[in-house]
């Protein structure tokens, strides 16, 4: 081992005397088939604090894996809605195709200025999700409908990671005992992801 | 694909109906670049009458906003803070909110302290300008009253404050 050391030492003269941490010449001496590991003790140092820094920014600085790795998400957050209840527009729209009977009750939860200018065709305005008044008028939305009625909610007032109606609302309906809630996922608006998608639109006349 | 000649004129008809069809149940949206800005008359917070012509030979940024948008709130002290930089070469800021009541719109417009025309906005004005169906929403409108860019969402400040230079840079009519 001693020899094994001294050897160590030689081997991480380096460009001029021994490396200032024996500590890694050992190190270097493990790794000395892979030349390319064995690295200064500086680099080492400023390698972990980068990694350090990228796990520091993922959890900290990303709202999302923070919610994920604490188990937390705010439920006025459109992450908290399980993956499972969002439908996408293709979905949503073969769904408004089918016979009356079975067709879901498409309530929007955001601005009664944008449902003015366009909505999804048969939808109802019941919103906002975001203000207490605007739940009130969700709940009176669904108070004649059955628990397991297929219940459709949509926005698409913001980026869907900004908005403030379609978490609030989703959670409403749940606690509320209806069990098939399901909500339109728009990535950036109503406008973008639905209007301009050529997707059926009722607008003013 | 050939289109048989002696074939009835009802599946002639149906074809160019099949090949006209996406452009007549979804027309194109009307784009408003590169054309005169939509004009329109609205009292602000304070009653005061704001109309978009009377902006003419300005830079007008005109932003649709609400109080409920993150992204908005955000942009609201960088533009306060334009109209101070740049009102004297020219530029003007109007905000136009979204919001179905004024009071929140109000209170945060005291907190914000901004010092531009803040009006409400509606279905009409909204459709007016193409289908405002997203916030934030941002239009460029030239010295010579036309629409010069849409921005949607949450614009890159940096690069918009790159572009009102730009503009503020053209001369006047």
């Amino acid at each position: 081992m001693r020899n094994a050391r001294a050897e160590a030492g030689q081997t991480c003269a380096g460009r001029s005397g021994l490396h200032p941490c024996a500590r890694s010449c050992y190190t270097c001496y493990e790794m000395k088939q892979h030349k390319r590991l064995c690295v200064g003790r500086e680099s080492c140092t400023f390698a972990i604090s980068l990694m350090v820094f990228v796990l520091l920014a993922a959890f900290v600085l990303a709202p999302q894996a923070r919610a994920q790795f604490s188990g937390a998400v705010s439920p006025a957050s459109a992450y908290s809605i399980p993956q499972p209840q969002l439908i996408q527009p293709d979905a949503l729209s073969r769904l408004l195709r089918a016979p009356a009977a079975a067709r879901p009750l498409v309530l929007q939860v955001g601005s009664r200025i944008f449902f003015s200018q366009a909505h999804i065709p048969g939808s109802i305005y019941a919103g906002p999700g975001s203000q207490p008044a605007g739940l009130q008028l969700l709940e009176s939305s669904v108070a004649s409908s059955p628990k397991d009625r297929l219940i459709i909610l949509y926005c698409g007032c913001c980026p869907w990671n900004r908005c403030p109606n379609v978490g609030p609302a989703y959670h409403r309906l749940r606690d509320l005992g209806f069990t098939h809630v399901k909500v339109l996922y728009l990535a950036s608006n109503f406008g973008d992801d639905w209007v301009a998608k050529g997707y059926p639109v009722e607008e003013p006349q | 694909m050939k289109i048989p000649r002696r074939s009835s004129l009802p599946f002639r008809f149906a074809f160019y109906a099949c090949l006209l069809a996406p452009a007549v149940l979804h027309p194109a949206p009307h784009s408003l670049l590169h054309r005169p800005a939509p004009t329109f008359t609205r009292n602000d917070l304070s009653g005061k009458l704001v109309d978009l012509r009377a902006f003419r030979g300005q830079v007008v940024l005109l932003n649709f906003w609400a109080t409920w948008c993150g992204p908005c709130r955000l942009e609201l002290p960088r533009f306060a803070a334009w109209q101070t930089q740049y009102g004297p070469r020219g530029l003007q800021i109007l905000a136009v909110s979204m919001d179905d009541d004024p009071a929140p719109v109000r209170a945060l417009v005291r907190q914000l302290n901004l010092d531009f025309p803040v009006v409400m906005g509606d279905q009409p004005l909204g459709t007016l300008y193409g289908g405002v169906l997203g916030l934030p929403q941002t239009f460029l409108i030239g010295r010579d009253g036309t629409v010069r860019a849409r921005l949607k969402g949450e614009a890159d400040l940096q690069s918009l404050e790159s572009r009102v230079r730009r503009l503020l840079a053209e001369p006047r009519p």
